[in-house]
C-alpha cells in the first residue's frame, strides 16, 4: 500500500499552522511573487515568515514544499532563482516546478532538495515524466488531471518517481499550464505572473432584482440569478453566447470542484503515493475543514475502516462536486 | 435617516473605536497584507443590524465608525451580508469563497481590496470576536454569547463548531 500522504495547502502562515495542526503530512506554500501561480493579493509569505513556517512544521513533523511552479519569462529568471536558494537556505522539503529552466538549475545548485514536478508541467505520459526524472532528477509527478485511475495505475508502472493527484479543490484543469485565457482580457499571464483573473480586474454588479453578474476587465463573464449558486470569476467557468448557442452555456468547464473522496481507496491500491489538496487561496475554515475530513479518511482506509465524508460539497465551488477524470472521460 | 439608526450609532461608536484600536496594536502584521489598501473605505454591511460599519484600514488614521446607511460614505468596497456571517468571516470560522459561492455574501466595489482584507484577517490566529468580547470581561463575553446564540449559524458553515 502507499504511504497516501496528505498534501495540504497554506496560502498564509496562519493556515500553514491550521494544516499542520489539522494533520497534514506535507504543506505547499509560495512567496509574495509571481514564483507561483497562486499570486494574489494579500496572499502568500514573505522569507521570514516561511522560515517561521519551516520551523513550526517541522516541530511537528510536516513537510514544507515550495511551490515555484510559474514560467519565468525569458531571459528574466532572476526572480526563480533567488527563490530556489532563499527556500534551501530556510530548509524547505521539497521544490515544485514546472519551468525547465528552473528545475535544471534547482538540480545543479542544491541537489539535495527534492523536486516535485508541478501539474503546471502536464506532464502525463510515461515518456514526458521519464524524462524530468532522468534529466532533474525529479522524485515525484503531480499529474494533470485528465487521466482515469487506471491509466494512472499503468503510469505509475512505466515511471520511476513517485506520483501525486489533487483529491479535493478547483477543478480549472484546460491543459494545465498552457492556459492564455487571462492574458487575452488582462494582459496578465496565469502561467508567468501566477494570477489567474487578477482580483484587481474582477468586478462584481448586483442588479435591484438580485441578479448578479461577474466581470473581468469589463467584459461579462457570467451573469447568476438571484437564488443561482456563484463561482469563480475565471474565464474558463463562464457563461457564453455563440450563433449555435443563443441560451448563455458554458463554452469551457463548469463551475464544480473535484472531490476524489469515494476513489480514495482505487487510488491508493493504483500506487498513488500523495493526495493532494487545492486550495491557497482558501480561508483557515476551508483548510480546518477540508484537512481534517481528509485526515480522518486516510487514516480510516488505511485502518480498514469505512471513511465518512459527509458535508464537504458546501466548500466546492458552486456547490457541485465531481470526480472529473478519475471516473470517466466522459465527465461533461 | 431613522431617529433609531443615529442613536445606534452614537451609542456604538466609543466600542468601535476602542476595539479597533486594540486589534491593530495586537495584530499589526494585518497592515502589511492590505498593502495599498490600507486607505480603502470598506463598508461592512450586516444586513440586520441598523446601521452599517465604515472601515479605512489606515495604520496611521484608522477609521472604524457606525453609520446610517443613507449617510454612508461612497465605498471603494462594500461587503454585505447576515451578522453572523460576517462575524464568524472575520474570525475565519467561515469561509469566504463558500459564503460566496451560495449567495450569502455579497461584494462590489474593488475586488482586490476586498481580498485583502480577507487573506490580512484570515493570517490572525485566534477569534478577534473573542478578544473584543473579552476587553469588556464577563458581560462582553456574555454579549458575544448571546449573539451567536441568536443569529443563527449560515448554512454554509459544514465544519462550523
Amino acid at each position: 500500500m502507499s504511504l497516501a500522504e496528505l498534501i495540504c495547502p497554506a496560502g498564509t502562515p496562519a493556515a500553514l499552522r491550521t494544516a499542520v495542526d489539522a494533520g497534514a503530512d506535507a504543506v505547499y506554500c509560495g512567496f509574495q511573487d509571481a514564483t507561483n501561480a497562486r499570486n494574489f493579493p494579500g496572499l502568500n509569505f514573505t522569507p521570514d515568515e516561511l522560515a517561521d513556517a519551516v520551523v513550526y512544521a517541522h516541530a511537528k513533523g510536516t513537510k514544507v514544499l515550495l511551490a515555484l511552479n510559474t514560467y519565468p519569462p525569458a531571459g528574466k529568471v532572476d526572480l526563480w532563482r533567488q527563490a530556489a536558494d532563499t527556500g534551501a537556505r530556510l530548509g524547505v522539503d521539497a521544490f515544485i516546478v514546472a519551468d525547465m529552466g528552473v528545475a535544471d538549475y534547482i538540480a545543479q545548485t542544491h541537489p539535495q532538495v527534492r523536486l516535485h514536478l508541478s501539474v503546471q508541467a502536464a506532464a502525463s505520459s510515461p515518456e514526458a515524466i521519464r524524462y524530468y526524472c532522468e534529466r532533474f532528477g525529479v522524485k515525484r509527478v503531480v499529474l494533470p488531471r485528465i487521466l482515469t485511475i487506471p491509466e494512472i495505475k499503468q503510469v505509475r508502472k512505466d515511471i520511476p518517481c513517485e506520483i501525486e493527484t489533487f483529491i479535493f479543490g478547483n477543478h480549472g484543469l484546460m491543459v494545465e499550464g498552457r492556459c492564455s485565457l487571462t492574458n487575452y482580457l488582462t494582459g496578465q499571464s496565469t502561467n508567468m505572473d501566477g494570477v489567474c483573473s487578477p482580483a484587481s480586474d474582477v468586478e462584481y454588479k448586483r442588479d435591484a432584482d438580485g441578479t448578479m453578474s461577474s466581470q473581468l476587465a469589463g467584459f461579462t463573464i457570467d451573469c447568476f440569478g438571484p437564488d443561482e449558486k456563484a463561482g469563480y470569476p475565471t474565464i474558463c467557468k463562464g457563461r457564453y453566447t455563440a450563433p449555435h448557442r443563443p441560451d448563455a452555456y458554458y463554452a469551457f468547464e463548469e463551475p464544480v470542484s473535484l472531490n476524489l473522496s469515494r476513489l480514495l481507496p482505487e487510488l491508493i491500491d493504483a500506487g498513488v503515493h500523495a493526495f493532494k489538496i487545492e486550495g491557497r487561496q482558501r480561508s483557515k475554515s476551508y483548510v480546518r475543514g477540508v484537512v481534517t475530513a481528509f485526515r480522518h479518511a486516510v487514516d480510516d482506509i488505511r485502518a480498514g475502516r469505512p471513511a465518512d465524508m459527509a458535508n464537504l460539497v458546501a466548500l466546492t465551488e458552486g456547490q457541485k462536486q465531481t470526480q472529473g477524470a478519475f471516473e470517466t472521460k466522459k465527465w461533461r | 435617516m431613522t431617529a433609531f439608526s443615529r442613536l445606534s450609532c452614537v451609542m456604538i461608536q466609543p466600542l468601535l473605536t476602542r476595539v479597533v484600536r486594540r486589534i491593530a496594536a495586537r495584530h499589526p502584521s494585518l497592515f502589511a497584507r492590505l498593502g495599498p489598501h490600507q486607505a480603502t473605505d470598506f463598508l461592512i454591511d450586516p444586513i440586520e443590524l441598523p446601521f452599517a460599519l465604515h472601515l479605512r484600514p489606515d495604520p496611521d488614521a484608522l477609521v472604524f465608525r457606525a453609520v446610517p446607511r443613507d449617510a454612508a460614505p461612497e465605498p471603494g468596497a462594500l461587503i454585505r451580508g447576515k451578522f453572523m456571517l460576517l462575524l464568524e468571516l472575520m474570525d475565519a470560522e467561515e469561509d469566504g469563497d463558500a459564503a460566496f459561492f451560495s449567495r450569502d455574501l455579497e461584494i462590489s466595489g474593488d475586488t482586490e481590496a476586498v481580498v485583502r482584507l480577507r487573506n490580512a484577517l484570515d493570517d490572525v490566529d485566534g477569534s478577534i470576536a473573542d478578544e473584543t468580547a473579552a476587553m469588556f470581561g464577563a458581560p462582553g463575553r456574555a454579549i458575544l454569547a448571546r449573539l451567536r446564540r441568536n443569529y443563527p449559524t449560515q448554512e454554509t458553515g459544514a465544519f462550523a463548531p
